[in-house]
């Protein structure tokens, strides 16, 4: 395989994923101060966060556990809301260059919407430190906002936390726009997955798929033309 | 609900990391189908939007600074500039929005 370099030190992993962690730090926030206004203590926020690191599957969980949901409705639906997590770790695997399996068992637990964005950006293939060192500043702002947020539950005035919320989607939209301004076909591909999200949240019948569903469906669908209609010739960094 | 806490817990760490663990372990050898290739080149920009719209526009206390946050985003990411950029002039164009709506509130 003519292989370009690959992308495997630690402190560029590090570096590049300090915006992820600054952009979790208020949506981890939301959720500690969520948590402890719907009664669970300090230590079980912390907990959640420490374990599970996926924002739509927590605040979905917690409602469930404050409402005391049974056993398999709280499976069901994490099953649900994160199945996106099973495309971008299928995804992610074709990234990974020369991983063993202890290292894939640890990666694997902090394949995030942005953790999984970051490194499909990159250029080449990456290796296991370059994952390590991009995991590391994500996790601790992830744990230390769910901390602070649960500690100071209305530190913040409201106007403050109202405008962080915009914080992941502006990085989203980062991640987005720059190859789609030089694709057409990614352009194509994220309007046909907008299109249909909007379908899913709005059109009467169909908003009654669950969000994270929603989500599935429209991925399966916009990839799915994308590639139909335009593949590409080689994958990058091969 | 101490106990029962456990058992959520453990459910909802179990499930969410044998997602994520499984395809990861699974697919190790390099996928040859031109399909499957292309369909996971395009994966993240789908997904990523999917996220975005149209749930940007109830992460705020107001549509309009929603939209507004989501103007900014979109220019600045236009312009090819770094995440965070986007992302805090976004979150910055919410916040002075939102202010200017209550000031003209006030004033009706």
């Amino acid at each position: 395989m003519e292989q370009s370099a690959i992308i495997n030190r630690y402190s560029q992993g590090f570096k590049d994923g300090i915006p992820i962690a600054l952009g979790y730090l208020s949506v981890s926030f939301t959720f500690g101060m969520a948590a402890v206004t719907q009664g669970l203590d300090l230590w079980q926020a912390v907990l959640i966060s420490m374990t599970n690191l996926t924002s739509a599957g927590q605040f979905a969980g917690l409602s469930l556990i404050t409402a005391g949901a049974a056993y398999y409705e709280m499976v069901l639906t994490q099953f649900i809301i994160n199945l996106r997590y099973a495309l971008m770790s299928v995804s992610l695997s074709q990234k990974l260059h020369g991983v063993r399996l202890l290292d894939r068992l640890l990666i694997s637990f902090c394949n995030t919407d942005e953790i999984f964005a970051v490194a499909s950006r990159q250029p080449a293939e990456v290796g296991r430190r370059y994952m390590y060192g991009l995991m590391t500043a994500p996790y601790i702002g992830w744990v230390l906002g769910t901390f602070i947020g649960a500690a100071a539950s209305s530190l913040l005035p409201a106007s403050v936390r109202s405008a962080l919320g915009l914080a992941i989607y502006g990085m989203f939209i980062a991640i987005v726009l720059p190859p789609a301004k030089k694709l057409r076909a990614v352009r194509l591909v994220v309007i046909i997955s907008a299109l249909f999200s909007c379908i899913f949240a709005w059109v009467p019948v169909l908003n009654h798929i669950s969000s994270g569903f929603a989500i599935i469906l429209c991925t399966l669908i916009a990839a799915a033309v994308g590639a139909a209609l335009f593949p590409i010739e080689e994958v990058q960094g091969e | 609900m101490s106990g029962q806490f456990w058992v959520y817990v453990v459910l909802m760490a179990g499930v969410t990391y044998l997602i994520r663990m499984l395809p990861l372990v699974i697919f190790k050898k390099k996928i040859q189908s031109r399909f499957i290739k292309s369909f996971l080149f395009y994966m993240p920009y789908a997904v990523l939007t999917a996220m975005t719209i149209p749930a940007i526009f109830t992460a705020t206390a107001s549509v309009w600074s929603a939209v507004a946050g989501l103007l900014v985003a979109v220019i600045l990411a236009w312009r090819e500039k770094s995440l965070l950029t986007v992302a805090i002039f976004a979150c910055a164009a919410v916040f002075v929005t939102e202010w200017l709506l209550k000031f003209l509130n006030a004033g009706l």
